[in-house]
């Protein structure tokens, strides 16, 4: 009878290591209780052991795909999912000095207030960067994606390939690179200098004070250089899936060629600039690298502040605080932007 | 008159495409550029005269070279890690449906939809509050794993979709041992899958900043050492050893894009022994 039941056993035994893997990392329990958590793990491993020794081959038939995914499971319950615990404890604990290494848990919400009140511009800013530099790797990935995908022909592979090979640099050399281009003596600037243009791209915004670096503008324009891969593969991806009689047929009907894309290519290419908007938004609203070598003091996003209240100012409980609010507007994020415009192939 | 307009349009949507690819390789050129350039001061900014000396003394800078070679080693230990167990995942979510398999599909995908920063933050106050292991090398690998684990599993499994997994019964039915249809049969069959998991797995690892920037310690890695370098001094050699790394790339995809052209379909390949086998019942005809 067990053994017809291995699956469920197998899970079980699954999701029992993972929640003892979670306790252990993330220090729920002090000594004693620890011994304890590590026996219950003991005798669940040697239970599905058992099972699976004695329950014959249907048993261990089912319970192998439980023991084929235990191993990375396992790992990604201890350094993935207790760390968001500790996180959480740190963000709410205290901490004496800055040189003290100890925190205290004590529901200190205090943390989360500090986040918000001396750090709300750089929450502000990550997620309006992100946001254009998201909408901009649409519009140049595209229409990119688009070419490769229905005019590419026997060239699709090597377009393609073109599009990938600029990003086997270093993310950081790549974002150094467009310093130098920025630059004030760069060739960019002594182009719009040269043409008289500077003044104009001042009125826009893009400029400030005759400078490109070390303004917004190059911030966004490092997001949207370093995550247009993360848009255009995926956009490529669903539009190479569109069947090319179906725009045939809709010329065959007399629909003219912008009504045959906005119609027949847009919708079903959707599912492409869902995934990517995810891939591109949520690495580039967390992004320290563009807006350090790219902006001004004035510039920094919520990672800069992460990073140096985490590692500079060793304030760890109020950079977890901000991690944590990250995080959590993130999710809140995706999840009303798969409820309007849902898919299910995320992954 | 509608021709000449589609035609404006048709052409000015591939220039743009053209430009787009222009604007992609835009640093890159700068980068290879500069790795000629003989700079005076402590950056290499402006070109100053062209110089073959950085391509002659590529390992010229210790701290650099020895950094090259820490990332080198970190990336191999993680990948062959994480492509074992992640391998291990999509075999498992593959072949079979089973109870549970759409909360660890969650699970698989979280990581990829949690900013780099959460990651590695979260992943650091884990090793704060412990006195097992120092942050360095070991926690770099640990957390290296932890993301590439979700890449190769989702690689691994669009890869082997469509797999004919009844090939496994057939072993299975002439007598081979699990081991011995994994070895003979799964392996062979999965392995292009999993090679590629394995790059995508490696390229993620050694070009990763964030995340090792948290549980790094005093272990510095090629990424930290420019980040660190980028204040204080950047040696031509930086964009020497980038062009080498990109040349590099640039050759096994060349080189993966003419094999690949050889190699058919993962899903139609069946191993030698096992191609007269009828294993599925066909249809009669009538």
């Amino acid at each position: 009878m067990l053994a017809s039941r291995a699956d469920h056993a197998g899970l079980g035994a699954l999701a029992v290591a993972a929640l003892c893997l979670v306790a252990l990392g993330a220090g729920w329990f002090d000594g004693a209780v620890n011994a304890l958590v590590v026996l219950v793990l003991i005798i669940v491993a040697a239970g599905v052991g058992a099972l699976a020794a004695l329950g014959g081959p249907q048993a261990r038939r089912l319970l192998a795909p439980y023991g084929l995914m235990k191993p990375g499971l396992l790992w990604m319950a201890l350094f993935f999912l207790a760390p968001v615990w500790s996180l959480l404890r740190i963000s709410l604990s205290t901490k004496e000095s800055r040189f003290s290494v100890q925190y205290d848990f004590g529901w200190a919400w205090e943390n989360y207030s500090t986040a918000f009140s001396d750090f709300g511009a750089q929450f502000q800013r990550a997620f309006l960067y992100s946001a254009i530099a998201t909408v901009l790797t649409i519009l140049i990935g595209y229409p990119v994606a688009y070419v490769i995908a229905f005019r590419g022909g026997r060239f699709k592979n090597v377009l393609l390939g073109l599009v990938v090979i600029p990003f086997f640099t270093s993310y950081l050399i790549r974002t150094i690179a467009w310093s130098t281009i920025l630059a004030d003596q760069g060739p960019i600037v002594s182009v719009l200098r040269t043409f008289g243009l500077v003044g104009v791209f001042e009125f826009l915004q893009i400029m400030d004070n005759g400078k490109l670096l070390n303004t917004p503008a190059a911030v966004i324009g490092g997001l949207t250089y370093n995550f247009l891969p993360f848009m255009l593969l995926p956009i490529y991806v669903s539009l190479e899936k569109i069947d090319p009689s179906l725009v045939r047929a809709a010329n065959d009907l007399y629909s003219t060629p912008t009504a045959a894309f906005r119609k027949v290519v847009l919708p079903l290419s959707v599912p492409g600039v869902f995934a990517g908007t995810l891939l591109t938004f949520i690495p580039a609203a967390g992004d320290f690298v563009n807006a350090q070598f790219l902006g001004n003091p004035n510039t920094t996003m919520i990672g800069n502040s992460i990073q140096d209240q985490f590692l500079r100012q060793n304030n760890y409980p109020v950079a977890a605080a901000m991690s944590t609010v990250l995080m959590a507007s993130i999710t809140a994020l995706v999840l009303l932007y798969t409820r309007f415009f849902g898919t299910d192939d995320i992954a | 008159m509608s021709t000449l307009r589609s035609k404006i349009a048709r052409n000015g949507l591939n220039v743009f495409a053209g430009l787009g690819l222009v604007y992609l390789f835009m640093p890159i050129f700068f980068i290879v550029l500069f790795s000629f350039n003989s700079p005076r001061g402590n950056f290499n900014i402006v070109w100053q005269g062209f110089t073959l000396d950085n391509w002659l003394n590529p390992f010229s800078e210790s701290s650099l070279t020895a950094a090259l070679w820490t990332s080198l080693r970190i990336s191999a230990i993680a990948t062959l890690i994480s492509t074992v167990l992640g391998s291990m995942i999509a075999i498992a979510l593959s072949r079979s449906p089973f109870v549970g398999s759409s909360a660890i599909n969650l699970l698989l995908v979280l990581p990829l939809t949690t900013p780099e920063i959460v990651l590695g933050s979260s992943l650091a106050t884990l090793f704060l509050g412990q006195t097992f292991v120092d942050f360095g090398t070991i926690t770099i690998v640990i957390a290296h794993v932890m993301f590439q684990v979700s890449f190769v599993a989702l690689t691994v499994r669009a890869r082997i979709r469509g797999f004919d997994w009844t090939l496994e019964q057939a072993a299975a039915d002439l007598g081979a041992s699990p081991w011995r249809t994994f070895r003979l049969v799964t392996f062979p069959l999965i392995l292009p899958g999993v090679l590629a998991a394995a790059l995508l797995a490696f390229a993620l690892s050694i070009d990763d900043f964030i995340i090792t920037f948290f549980n790094a310690g005093s272990t510095v890695t090629f990424p930290l050492q420019i980040y660190g370098a980028a204040r204080v001094r950047i040696p031509p050699q930086i964009n020497v050893l980038a062009s080498i790394v990109l040349f590099a790339s640039i050759a096994i995809l060349v080189f993966g894009t003419l094999r690949g052209r050889k190699a058919p379909n993962v899903s139609r390949r069946r191993p030698a022994g096992l191609r007269r086998v009828p294993l599925r019942r066909r249809p009669m005809s009538s």
